[in-house]
């Protein structure tokens, strides 16, 4: 091998850049780790690619301003889904009421109060454990809790809290590492100027975590609009042609709708049943892009 | 300038935390409208001291505090509003913290905090403080600005003007040039020079030669103990009592 060739071809005196077998492995496992996660990457996007290419292939056609604003018709086998599209903006927004502000409040309490001992220990132990109840446990002590003891009945109010229950651990968990994500050195900065722990949170610690607080409240929102099992005996009819008048109403809702029309109606067209998917999946989608903007909306606003 | 009436005294003042001790019966009077310097090493018990004044000790749950701290005199372990302590107490910390609201907010909050409401007379404070943190100029056309996008050197005096806003008699700096360039430095000391004809200020700093420009007397602190206090001047001519704190002064060690 001569000289130039050890070089790479290079001059001689451009030895020191001529790659090595070592650099040269290295390089190629580098291309090759990328390749896998980027292989890894599409897989998980997949799934979600075909999901809405189905739903808007199939259900897309169903999309009208009748099949969105009419009643469900001839046995639910025709006719539109009003009433479920109102009933599940219902429960979410009423499920929000209840438990952003408990969420928050525990969050606050969690991360700017509480001591270090047993007891909150415990709580953090008990609020992952909460998170991993599976929804259907949720949905029969909700029966238990709201419609029976409470007297609620099957209601609107019943549901929601069934599912602000449920979502609880995300909005503190995500509550809870935004507020420790703010630096200490803040809040030293304003108990030396003598504020009190709450003036401190209200003007420094809170606005600045106000963006993962949106995000737990995007994840409950997905998860409330989307869960069937919770509200099923909770607060969810079947078929109740009305739009609700108040909280102690029941309510038809989205995702109860699409899993009655598909395993309890026979004779329902599949357009029916794509065309409510696609809905639910569009509110979904619009309510997360609401939150993500004005989320990133405050972001800009507030920097360090 | 120096008065001789005692603003601040310290008799036999323990600190731990938990099973470790930081500072071990310190006791020294601190006068009224002097710079009183405190020079160590890393550990020597510098910023615990001072955290102590304050009583952030009831903010740090393994911090404990004993001996007595008497402020105009006032004992303030029995002082029962903190939060009035506090706020006659400004501190500036090492690093910068431009609070992440605007300029006017950052100068403004502690008025606030304290309950004044009336906007021409926040505006007052602000551009009084901003001035005499020497960062009026710089800053007067974007007062909605955030703080905390300012240089390094404009957010310590930010802090500075911050500490002002309180309206403070004993003004605590824990290194505050660390960060900050040697211009910045510069004017920083002029500032806090002028400062020490209306407030008491307790100077921490590495920099021996900072506490030599500024500091009317000066402490040193090694390990935690207290070694000796006295006139910058004479520590610095060769006159320190301890041998240790010679050392220290000709940079032998630390």
């Amino acid at each position: 091998m001569t000289q130039a060739e050890r070089d790479g071809g290079l001059p001689g005196q451009f030895q020191i850049f001529a790659a090595t077998p070592l650099n040269t492995r290295n390089h190629q496992l580098q291309w090759l780790y990328r390749a896998l996660f980027g292989l890894m990457t599409l897989i998980l996007i997949v799934p979600v690619g075909i999901i809405l290419g189905v739903l808007l292939v199939r259900g897309g056609p169903a999309i009208s301003f009748e099949f969105l604003f009419s009643y469900p018709s001839d046995g639910m086998t025709a006719g539109g889904i009003w009433p479920a599209l109102v009933g599940t903006m219902w429960l979410v927004a009423v499920s929000l009421i209840a438990s952003v502000p408990v969420g928050v409040a525990a969050a606050v309490y969690l991360s700017e109060y509480a001591p270090d001992n047993w007891l909150t220990r415990g709580i953090n132990l008990a609020i992952i454990n909460l998170a991993g109840v599976p929804s259907i446990v949720h949905a029969l002590f909700g029966v238990g809790a709201f419609v029976i003891f409470a007297g609620f009945g099957t209601s609107i109010l019943a549901a929601s809290l069934t599912l602000a229950v449920m979502t609880l651990p995300l909005v503190i968990v995500a509550t809870r590492e935004s507020l420790q994500a703010v630096p200490m050195a803040f809040r030293e900065a304003c108990w030396n100027m003598g504020a009190t722990r709450w003036q401190t949170i209200r003007t420094v610690v809170l606005p600045n975590a106000i963006s993962g607080i949106l995000t737990g409240v995007i994840l409950s929102v997905s998860r409330t609009a989307g869960e069937t099992a919770p509200i099923m005996f909770t607060g969810a009819a079947f078929f109740f042609p009305f739009l609700p008048a108040s909280v102690f109403d029941q309510t038809m809702a989205m995702a109860m709708h699409l899993f009655v029309i598909s395993t309890a109606v026979p004779g329902a067209p599949d357009e029916l049943k794509y065309g409510t998917a696609l809905t639910l999946i569009s509110l979904v989608l619009l309510m997360n892009a609401v939150s993500i903007w004005f989320r990133s909306y405050l972001r800009g606003k507030k920097k360090w | 300038m120096v008065g001789e009436e005692v603003k601040l005294s310290v008799r036999d003042l323990n600190i731990s935390y938990g099973s470790q001790r930081a500072l071990s019966s310190v006791s020294l009077d601190v006068h009224e409208h002097e710079i009183f310097g405190i020079i160590g090493p890393a550990g020597s018990g510098k910023t615990s001291f001072l955290r102590s004044l304050n009583r952030m000790e009831m903010l740090q749950e393994n911090m404990t505090v004993d001996g007595s701290i008497v402020f105009d005199g006032h004992d303030i372990s029995e002082i029962q509003n903190v939060y009035a302590l506090r706020r006659h107490i400004g501190v500036v910390f090492p690093l910068p913290v431009g609070l992440p609201l605007s300029i006017y907010d950052n100068v403004a909050l502690a008025p606030r905090l304290s309950g004044i409401k009336d906007k021409s007379a926040l505006d007052e404070i602000v551009e009084q403080c901003l001035t005499r943190a020497a960062l009026w100029d710089e800053v007067k056309d974007r007062l909605t600005a955030l703080g905390s996008l300012l240089s390094g050197g404009q957010q310590q005096r930010l802090t500075i003007a911050r500490a002002l806003s309180q309206d403070p008699e004993l003004l605590l700096l824990d290194e505050f040039s660390i960060a900050v360039d040697p211009v910045t430095t510069m004017r920083i000391e002029d500032v806090l020079k002028e400062l020490k004809q209306e407030v008491t200020i307790i100077l921490v700093t590495n920099l021996v030669q900072q506490a030599r420009r500024l500091a009317d007397r000066t402490a040193f602190f090694l390990g935690g103990e207290l070694i000796e206090v006295g006139e910058t001047e004479d520590l610095f001519s060769g006159k320190a009592e301890d041998q240790r704190t010679l050392d220290y002064l000709e940079g032998r060690f630390g």
